[in-house]
């Protein structure tokens, strides 16, 4: 599980880190004797240091959610949404701008990661719901598997995509809409240490579910049928998956809003330093991941431009390509 | 000993094997033969314990195989399907080594052994997409070995070799019953199943309808009435070839 990946990504964390707390529209100098502006201390301690873990909890939980599901669905291809928890977990989110006109300010600040997790919460248990039907142990394949459960999850994200879009077009006003669509494309701007508290326990354990899987994705790497001649049980594996996925996705969305292609591009990065089996990746794609969503929260406070690029926007350019080009290097017969 | 008693299996809602009853004694080549769309490599999955019966039961050592846990019935039962599918380029030591997953541990020596046992030591740091479809069978084998199962169940293990690496292969198969390991194949081909098994099983739309030594489950006659064509056997025991008119 501790390899060659996780030394290599880790210490990259360590140095990043702290460069991400020194960039930004304001440059701190870590060895300036007057000690940089003068309300340095509140701006690393309450702005960036919150920010910058939190990109860190973000990436972390994509990263390992990715790997995973690439084991599962053997595909180098598949990305965490998939299963279809992210666009739950945003339509969850949007859900919340309804709500929050008549709810209490007190809870009112709450609603928008709670109602983002229920709904991550809802398409696990849909998808458990499915699951239980089509990965029956002895089945031998007759339920479909894996491919049907593949499919159910691209159903659950259409819909959710669909109602996202209803609740958009008929949103209560335009600062509502407009809201909603800034949301959507995922941020870390102005988070807090209220946002680090919510996530990191939820991905923490997301993460762990993951890592319990690693051996039976590993057997995977041979089939569904010789994974279960290998002696492991496709409805265990389903439910680590689906919670696992399900904690480090929807807990993502909660607090960053949709941040698309983490999951996709970090296993491919932290590959080649591994044996290549699914177990190897899920540790150090988490850190892998924790890097690419802090350097590119850093590139897009540093860039200049009018308003801050959001982070969602900037993987989205910066993934894309990426997947055009894995797309054809696949087909170069190289992956 | 592996039996089936009774035993009946469905996919989806199509009943492919009809109260079959069989015992299988280690230290054997057992080979399931028929035509197409037989039931032959879903009496393999049943005897793996990876198709659950509609009826009746399959038992390892009198114990009945649904009521043992996945991961017990893995260390004694490796099964070896006919897709040589792998997700992943991985070298072929960390292949082979997937082998001791039900074991929970490594098992260095057993994985060092299976890679002695198919000559694997040159191709071990090799990525499995380098491999010759030969090697490849080899690896995969090599895999099953690694488990140390009591029960070797392979669904056409020879189907894509050619000739000089079937025959490399089966006698793989030969020196793991030899060591008492007992081994189910399912092969297409007659003229290896004959030349090569201890035990044949026929199979015809679901049913068993010849089981014996090869000379008498795969007679002329039996030939005619499950694959419905005229065959007859020439040359020595051992190395006897099929010729069909």
């Amino acid at each position: 599980m501790i390899n060659r990946a996780t030394f290599v990504f880790g210490a990259l964390l360590l140095v990043l880190l702290p460069l991400s707390l020194l960039a930004g529209r304001v440059w701190i100098d870590p060895f300036a004797s007057s000690g940089g502006p003068a309300n340095a201390t509140l701006i690393l301690m309450e702005l960036r240091l919150p920010r910058a873990v939190l990109a860190v909890i973000v990436g972390a939980g994509l990263g390992a959610a990715g790997a995973a599901m690439q084991g599962y669905l053997r595909n180098p291809l598949a990305d965490p949404g998939l299963f279809g928890i992210a666009p739950m977990a945003a339509l969850g989110a949007v859900a919340s701008f309804w709500f929050a006109a008549v709810l209490p300010g007190a809870i009112a600040a709450w609603a928008l990661p709670a109602f983002a997790l229920i709904g991550a919460g809802l398409a696990m248990a849909l998808l458990a719901l499915i699951a239980g039907r089509s990965a029956s142990d002895g089945a031998g394949g007759a339920g479909g598997g894996i491919a049907l459960f593949t499919l159910a999850g691209l159903m659950i994200a259409s819909l959710a995509g669909a109602l996202t879009a209803f609740a958009i077009t008929t949103a209560p006003n335009a600062f509502a809409m407009s809201e909603i669509v800034m949301w959507l494309n995922g941020a870390l701007t102005d988070r807090s240490w209220r946002e680090v508290w919510i996530a990191a326990p939820l991905v923490a354990l997301g993460i762990i579910a993951l890592l319990m899987a690693g051996r039976s994705l590993n057997a995977l790497t041979l089939g569904e049928d010789v994974a279960r001649s290998l002696g492991v049980s496709p409805t265990r594996l389903l439910w680590l998956l689906v919670v696992g996925v399900g904690l480090c996705v929807g807990a993502g969305v909660a607090v960053a809003g949709i941040i698309g292609f983490v999951g996709l591009i970090v296993p491919h990065l932290v590959r080649p330093f591994t044996d290549r089996l699914p177990a190897s990746l899920i540790l150090p794609s988490a850190l892998a991941g924790a890097c690419l969503v802090l350097f590119a929260d850093s590139a897009v406070r540093i860039l200049p431009l009018v308003t801050e690029l959001r982070l969602g926007i900037a993987l989205s350019l910066i993934g894309a390509p990426f997947f055009l080009w894995l797309l054809l290097r696949m087909r170069a017969g190289r992956l | 000993m592996l039996a089936a008693d009774n035993l009946a299996l469905m996919r989806g809602h199509k009943m492919v094997l009809e109260l079959v009853s069989i015992k299988l004694e280690p230290g054997q080549i057992t080979t399931i033969c028929g035509p197409n769309g037989a039931g032959k490599s879903s009496l393999l999955l049943g005897l793996a314990g990876l198709l659950n019966p509609a009826v009746g039961e399959v038992s390892l050592e009198g114990k009945k195989l649904s009521g043992l846990e996945p991961r017990k019935r893995a260390q004694h039962l490796g099964y070896l399907p006919q897709s040589g599918d792998v997700a992943w380029d991985v070298a072929v030591e960390a292949l082979v080594a997937l082998g001791r997953l039900p074991h929970g541990d490594l098992g260095w020596d057993a994985i060092e052994a299976a890679i002695s046992a198919l000559s694997l030591d040159e191709l071990r740091h090799r990525r499995v997409s380098n491999l010759s479809g030969g090697e490849r069978a080899r690896v995969l084998l090599a895999r099953v070995l690694a488990g140390e199962p009591q029960w070797i169940l392979a669904d056409e293990p020879l189907a894509a070799l050619d000739l000089a690496h079937q025959l490399a292969l089966a006698s793989h198969f030969k020196a793991c019953a030899r060591k008492g390991q007992g081994v189910v194949l399912v092969l297409h081909d007659l003229a290896l199943a004959m030349n090569h098994s201890d035990r044949v099983l026929v199979l015809k739309d679901g049913r068993l309808i010849a089981d014996g030594a090869p000379q008498d489950a795969l007679s002329q006659k039996m030939i005619a009435t499950a694959w419905g064509v005229k065959g007859q056997w020439i040359g020595e025991e051992g190395a006897r070839a099929l010729v069909v008119s």
